[in-house]
């Protein structure tokens, strides 16, 4: 692979920078569905949905983020995932993200809100991030 | 004069506790003024990037948005004002109020209807001091906000803005930010902003010339995602004037509490000075008052001799 061939990615978080460095593969799920991302990809603009972000560095190792409802911006071999929340698998609490889900869930089930089903679409994404490391 | 000598030195002590007081906020402030600066600085790129995502759709896509769209008529405004929750910041809160003034006098000038919202609990407490309705006020979150916070603001705001006029009480055709921006330690400017419709590419933000933005490819579709992107904008726009709120809040406070505690050292000087004349004055009387007696003693002594 020439030297060129490695995709700049920036993980943002809305407070935060989450991790940025350089890759050769990137998964994420977007609202059409999973898409894969190689270096030299088209430029491309589109929505995430809460889910996991897997990422193959150039150091050939594999990690895996949660990321709430967001977008992903792909130019230049520089990709940007933006998310309002993310999390990298070892940042994860993951009793804490089923306390989430089961809290989410029960107010769910009360009133059926748009805010506990997001919450639990986000609680969701942490425990799948962490599964999937490990 | 004993009396006003331990007066005085009564009134030393309580400045002393005050100046110790001042001096504990002024170092508090210092040390959380630089977490606040750094939380400013860890959310530009999320800002940064979404800016450039935004500008890249507006160039390239021709989709209308409502929350780009220049009303034709603008007969209500909505003014948010960003102050802090708690006082002892010097002229922080007022400054950024007098501003806030200033602005809706403007609007109204023009003839519009201004509808008041508020954060933090000194501009909530001035309107309703002034019996001024406010339409909704948060507060709580002043020194170190989150984009939780934020995202509630921006909800609300949002959708009054979207709202027709028969939708909703409170509908609205601008929104405007007023809050005090951070510019260094020592200046914090208080600036109007107008949030809503959106002027999509900043000044500051705007690629270069030579920087041409890449041909995107929009999924699903340009307009779906300009929709899940603008509110984010806007999200991320009130973030960042909550963040620079809350480090100018700080800046403002440590140096209130600095001026306080040089003050404070200040009186502590004059009060020693003037007790230790007062100290001097009793001494002076009472070997004067000896001194008289023990003359009287010899002049009685040698009368009888």
């Amino acid at each position: 692979m020439a030297s060129g061939d490695v995709l700049q990615v920036e993980l943002v978080a809305a407070d935060r920078l989450v991790w940025s460095g350089e890759a050769t593969m990137i998964i994420a799920r977007t609202t059409e569905g999973d898409v894969g991302v190689l270096p030299n990809h088209a430029p491309m603009l589109s929505l995430m949905v809460d889910g996991v972000v897997d990422v193959t560095t150039t150091e050939n190792e594999t990690w895996v983020a949660a990321v709430d409802a967001g977008f992903l911006s792909v130019a230049d071999n520089r990709v940007s995932i933006l998310a309002e929340h993310a999390e990298m698998s070892h940042e994860i609490d993951l009793e804490k993200a089923r306390a989430d889900l089961d809290r989410a869930h029960k107010a769910g089930e009360d009133d059926g809100e748009h805010a506990a089903a997001a919450a639990a679409a986000w609680a969701e994404a942490r425990l799948r991030a962490v599964e999937l490391a490990k | 004069m004993a009396v006003s000598l331990r007066e005085y030195r009564a009134k030393i002590k309580s400045v002393e506790s005050t100046k110790k007081i001042t001096r504990a906020m002024e170092l508090i402030a210092a040390s959380r003024i630089i977490k606040a600066q750094q939380r400013a600085l860890a959310a530009s790129p999320y800002s940064r990037e979404l800016t450039r995502a935004v500008s890249a759709l507006a160039t390239f896509s021709n989709v209308d948005h409502a929350l780009v769209t220049e009303p034709e008529v603008s007969s209500h405004a909505s003014i948010l004002v960003i102050t802090s929750d708690r006082g002892l910041a010097g002229a922080y809160s007022s400054s950024v109020i007098k501003e806030a003034e200033r602005l809706v006098e403007k609007l109204k000038a023009e003839g519009k209807t201004v509808n008041l919202y508020t954060s933090g609990r000194k501009a909530a407490a001035y309107y309703k001091f002034r019996n001024r309705p406010v339409v909704q006020s948060w507060s709580g979150f002043s020194d170190q906000p989150t984009y939780e916070d934020a995202r509630a603001i921006a909800n609300e705001l949002i959708e009054v803005f979207v709202a027709g006029e028969d939708e909703h009480e409170h509908a609205t055709h601008e929104v405007h930010v007023v809050y005090s921006r951070f510019r260094s330690m020592l200046v914090q400017e208080p600036t109007a902003l107008r949030l809503l419709p959106l002027e999509v590419v900043e000044g500051t933000e705007a690629p270069a010339e030579g920087d041409v933005l890449p041909l995107y490819e929009f999924e699903p579709s340009a307009h779906d995602v300009l929709d899940a992107l603008l509110p984010k904008y806007v999200t991320s726009r009130i973030y960042s004037a909550l963040l620079q709120a809350a480090a100018s809040e700080l800046a403002a406070r440590q140096k209130a509490m600095k001026s306080a505690t040089d003050n404070a050292q200040e009186l502590i000087k004059k009060y020693t000075r003037i007790a230790n004349q007062a100290r001097q004055a009793g001494i002076t009387q009472e070997i004067s008052e000896i001194v008289g007696g023990v003359n009287a003693l010899a002049d009685a002594t040698a009368a009888s001799e």
